[in-house]
């Protein structure tokens, strides 16, 4: 069976279809009121912004019962808004396009705001710019939706840029804080690095297909030079590197947990930056037709998770442990849709459950934080489980589902890519296997800092359970945490079929490599209580000579390479550049200023303004043109 | 008689006319040099004439007189005007360029 | 003609070898002499000479517009203006600007040379000669050409004249900035300096007039004897002309006194 004949054709919208731009409408508009209706919406506007999204989550659960009904081949459905613009030959439209894979991200995006903005009410209830907060939330959820609806590479991007400046607007939300305005500055910059690659990759199609739709690059995609699917191919996974902070442009992930505890969740854990995921998924016709290119994803993602680990391991901050976990969890995604057909829907079943419990931690690290006067110190944590039960128990269930107790969520997911990698490569497979061992490590080591072990408080600290507000969405998103996987495990696949293609795959629950992995596991586990468990943990970072605990307190000293490879030549180069104006071009252009100067000097003197001077002068004129004119008739 | 010793005689008289304008500062005395230098002009005219036998070379001698009066005319006034100024009529005075 | 009766010298030839080196003597005369007026005569002197050059060339018509038009109305215009402006003290012949006077004359002989060599010989040979131009007369055949063939130029002459002469109008026309001052108002501004300072307001007294001698230069005594300041000009004062009237008054009163002197001494006899 070849590529194409999987690949199921798009049919028209109707019906409610016709109106999946509500999704993206509704938080738009109400992002829209909120900016510009000043402090009179103070009173009631997280209300109208939770109000908004949950209409879209309805909107996508609605359009998803409608999708379950129809039959396999009637499963992807465009609908086209209007003409964006045109240019001569070229005519950009705008439409959207609601298949499997994009509805299971609307319901994601959706779902999981919606408990993030009603933990945001409860959380940012007491900062003076609430109602701006909830406008960019908003405003992310519609850009968001926006990107994985898109039917084509440019409102793709356009919700890619549109995340982008949601991301950084969120970041540096608490503008007046320097390390938060760096911080998403940082982010901004380093995604633009990534939207370079994309906006190469849009281009080349444009060349190579005439157009940027879905359709047509899927189409296109079999007749596709070699060199120019690797071209793409790797223009896209910059791209998805800078979006989704993958190895070398990770470094402005852990910068970004500067940014409110709910942006964490939402966009740094849960959707945005699992969006470079969703592009790899989604282009995945043009992977296939180069094998170079989806090495290096494979490569990308699992030198990330690894890393990401790594990063986990000596981090003392509590997001920032949890912000190398995400790292890690989407070089696991990543190294799924590398590996090819095999690992499409396991990427895409890793990044729900993963959205689950990465969403549930953060908002849970967000309760701790409330209880604890935002500290993020894991070292003066310790035995908060009696203290915040509810916080306790929700994020202990995102804690086995993470490192994978069976039947939770990341049991199934994160297991079934370790078997796929196995099955494409021992050595990639290995590492996975690794980084489960690391993610049981660290993730056993924020517990015992943070739950159990004994109380290295501050003086004045009174840790005290959150408001409901703020546990129901934890709550939520535990049982998602803990059921999620189960309830997905046989039907994504077959679900996924008309947009990833067929390449239905053994979801067996027990297999030999998935015994092997619970052992790491366990060995993990284990190696956390003996590191953390058996004796209290100092209040204090001990001072360490382990070249390993170093380099991950320093982020993989990533600021540095990104410093030296990047920044210092950019400084030197504006410096340079500085220099040549200053001495070359200047100095010209002043030069000639001078030298005019020094001539009007000279000349002036000739303008004596007496009449007999100038008769002299003309008298000689014209002698001199006599002159010229008999030598030239002589000559 | 040779019409050349005429264009001899307006060359020389033409050239002390010039050399008049260039070093008299006394602004009527600068004008007659000028006057001097359009009476040589109408010396070659004339003899120009008598040589081809025809009357245009008079009948331009003629127009350059008339010429000649319109700018004495213009020229006096303009040195009255300077003078009733300034209190003199010399060139090197009136080097402002402006009144 | 017959060559044969071509004369070794005519009448033309001889008129030029005297009127050309004169010519040439006045032209420098105009540029060398120091005072204004010496200049314009030697321009006249050249303007005549230049007639009579015309004359010998059979431009009769020429000779006495030159004679009428340039040396009558035109060097006479230049002559009024100098009396205007001030004859008074001869230019100086200091030159004031560096090297103008060496690259001035320089020039000049450079233009000289030019003429000469450059258009000098481009009427050499025989000259046409105008008799039968002036067949019907040199003033009917320039009449001819002017409101013939040249008669647009000759319109064109007429508008630049009308145009040059309303020019000169506006040039030395002079607005009034003041009213005009009536004998009314000198009248009463005498009669108020006499209120305000005492200033005499009736015309000044007459110069003294005495047995030998009536000049203006000569001051009226008062009653006391003492010259009057006021019956002299005061431009004789300035120029120190005026006369003592101490000695004029001197014989007056020696006779005066001889008399008395008499009388005392025949009544002092009675």
């Amino acid at each position: 069976m070849t590529l194409l004949e999987t690949l199921v054709q798009p049919v028209a919208a109707t019906g409610m279809f016709a109106n999946a731009w509500w999704m993206i409408g509704a938080p738009l508009a109400v992002a829209a009121i909120l900016l510009l209706a000043g402090r009179v919406a103070d009173a009631w506007g997280h209300f109208l912004a939770v109000a908004a999204v949950v209409f879209s989550f309805a909107v996508a659960a609605c359009l998803f019962a409608q999708l379950l009904g129809r039959a396999v081949d009637a499963r992807i459905v465009e609908s086209q808004l209007f003409t964006w613009f045109s240019v001569g030959a070229w005519t950009f439209d705008v439409g959207l396009q609601v298949d499997p894979l994009s509805i299971l991200f609307a319901l994601l995006i959706t779902g999981v705001g919606s408990l993030i903005h009603i933990y945001s009410i409860g959380y940012m209830a007491h900062d003076p710019r609430r109602r701006r907060f909830f406008a960019y939330l908003n405003l992310f959820v519609a850009a968001m939706l926006t990107l994985v609806l898109a039917n084509n590479y440019l409102i793709l991007f356009v919700g890619w840029e549109g995340v982008g400046l949601a991301s950084y607007l969120l970041i540096s939300f608490w503008q007046e804080k320097h390390s938060a305005a760096a911080a998403g500055v940082k982010a901004f910059v380093m995604n633009r690095v990534g939207d370079f690659g994309m906006l190469l990759a849009i281009f080349s199609m444009l060349v190579m297909f005439g157009g940027s739709s879905f359709t047509a690059v899927n189409h296109g995609a079999a007749n596709l030079p070699p060199l120019w699917a690797t071209l793409i191919g790797l223009f896209l996974l910059l791209g998805a590197c800078g979006k989704s902070a993958q190895v070398p442009l990770q470094a402005w992930l852990l910068d970004a947990m500067e940014g409110p505890t709910p942006v964490s969740a939402l966009i740094h854990a849960a959707t945005m930056v699992t969006a470079g995921v969703y592009l790899v998924v989604r282009s995945h016709v043009l992977f296939e037709q180069s094998a170079i290119a989806q090495t290096a994803v494979v490569l990308v993602g699992t030198v990330t998770l690894l890393a990401g680990a790594w990063i986990g391991t000596s981090q003392d901050d509590i997001k920032k442990v949890l912000a190398g976990s995400t790292m890690s969890q989407i070089g696991y995604m990543m190294l799924a849709a590398g590996i090819g057909p095999a690992g499409y829907a396991f990427a895409i079943f890793h990044l729900l459950t993963h959205g689950f419990f990465k969403a549930n931690m953060f908002l849970g690290a967000g309760s701790v934080m409330h209880g604890m006067h935002d500290d993020v110190n894991m070292r003066n944590y310790g035995r908060l489980a009696q203290y915040m039960k509810y916080t306790y128990w929700t994020f202990f269930c995102g804690y086995i589902a993470i490192i994978g107790v069976p039947l939770t969520a990341g049991f199934f997911s994160k297991d079934h890519i370790i078997e796929a990698a196995f099955h494409h490569n021992l050595i990639i497979g290995l590492c996975a296997l690794l980084g489960a061992g690391i993610t049981a490590f660290y993730m056993t080591r924020l517990m015992f800092m943070t739950f159990w072990s004994e109380k290295r408080w501050e003086p004045g600290v009174h840790p005290h359970e959150s408001p409901k507000v703020m546990t129901i969405p934890l709550v939520v998103l535990a049982v998602l945490s803990l059921v999620g996987g189960a309830a997905m495990n046989w039907w994504i696949q077959t679900w996924l079929e008309p947009a990833a293609g067929n390449h239905a795959h053994e979801v067996a629950l027990f297999t030999p490599i998935g015994g092997v992995t619970i052992a790491v596991v366990a060995a993990g586990v284990a190696l956390g209580w003996y590191v953390f468990g058996r004796n209290p943990i100092p209040k204090v970072a001990p001072a360490s000579r382990n070249p390993f605990t170093l380099v991950g307190r320093n982020v993989l000293y990533g600021d540095l390479i990104n410093d030296s490879v990047a920044v210092k030549p950019t400084y030197a180069l504006g410096r340079a550049a500085v220099a040549t104006d200053d001495a070359a071009l200047d100095g010209a252009v002043d030069g000639l200023a001078r030298g005019f100067g020094g001539l009007s000097v000279v000349v002036r003197k000739l303008q004596t303004g007496y009449a007999r001077s100038y008769a002299l002068t003309m008298t000689t004129g014209v002698l001199l043109a006599a002159v010229v004119l008999i030598l030239s008739q002589l000559a | 008689m040779n019409p050349e010793n005429m264009l001899m005689l307006a060359a020389i008289l033409f050239a002390i006319g010039g050399m008049g304008v260039m070093l008299r500062r006394n602004a009527l005395v600068a004008f007659m040099c000028v006057e001097l230098m359009l009476n040589a002009a109408n010396l070659a005219l004339v003899a120009a004439a008598l040589m081809h036998g025809r009357l245009d070379g008079q009948v331009a001698s003629f127009f350059v007189m008339v010429v000649a009066a319109a700018e004495v005319v213009v020229g006096l006034a303009i040195i009255v005007t300077i003078y009733r100024t300034r209190r003199t009529t010399s060139v090197d005075d009136a080097n402002l360029l402006n009144l | 003609m017959n060559p044969a009766l071509v004369p070794l010298v005519t009448g033309t030839e001889v008129a030029f070898w005297i009127c050309a080196p004169l010519m040439v003597l006045g032209a420098l005369g105009l540029v060398f002499f120091r005072k204004a007026v010496y200049s314009a005569l030697s321009m006249a002197f050249v303007m005549l000479n230049l007639a009579v050059l015309y004359a010998t060339m059979d431009a009769l018509f020429l000779v006495f517009v030159q004679i009428i038009v340039y040396t009558g109305a035109i060097m006479m215009l230049f002559l009024f203006v100098l009396m205007l402006v001030g004859v008074g003290t001869p230019d100086s012949m200091v030159e004031t600007l560096k090297g103008q006077r060496a690259l001035g004359i320089l020039t000049t002989v450079a233009v000289a040379a030019l003429l000469i060599f450059g258009i000098g010989g481009s009427l050499r040979g025989n000259p046409v000669g105008l008799a039968e131009a002036n067949a019907a007369g040199n003033v009917e055949g320039i009449a001819d050409l002017l409101f013939g063939r040249y008669v647009f130029i000759f319109e064109l002459t007429a508008a630049l004249l009308i145009t040059a002469a309303l020019a000169a109008m506006i040039l030395a026309h002079r607005s009034r900035v003041a009213p005009r001052v009536t004998q009314a108002d000198k009248a009463r501004a005498r009669i108020r300096a006499y209120a305000e300072t005492g200033a005499h307001p009736g015309a000044a007294p007459n110069p003294g007039v005495y047995a030998g001698h009536n000049s203006i230069a000569v001051p009226a005594l008062l009653p006391d004897g003492s010259a009057a300041e006021a019956s002299l000009s005061q431009t004789l004062v300035l120029r120190g002309t005026t006369v003592d009237p101490e000695a004029l008054t001197r014989g007056t009163q020696d006779r005066f006194r001889a008399i008395e002197s008499v009388r005392s001494s025949e009544e002092d006899d009675e």
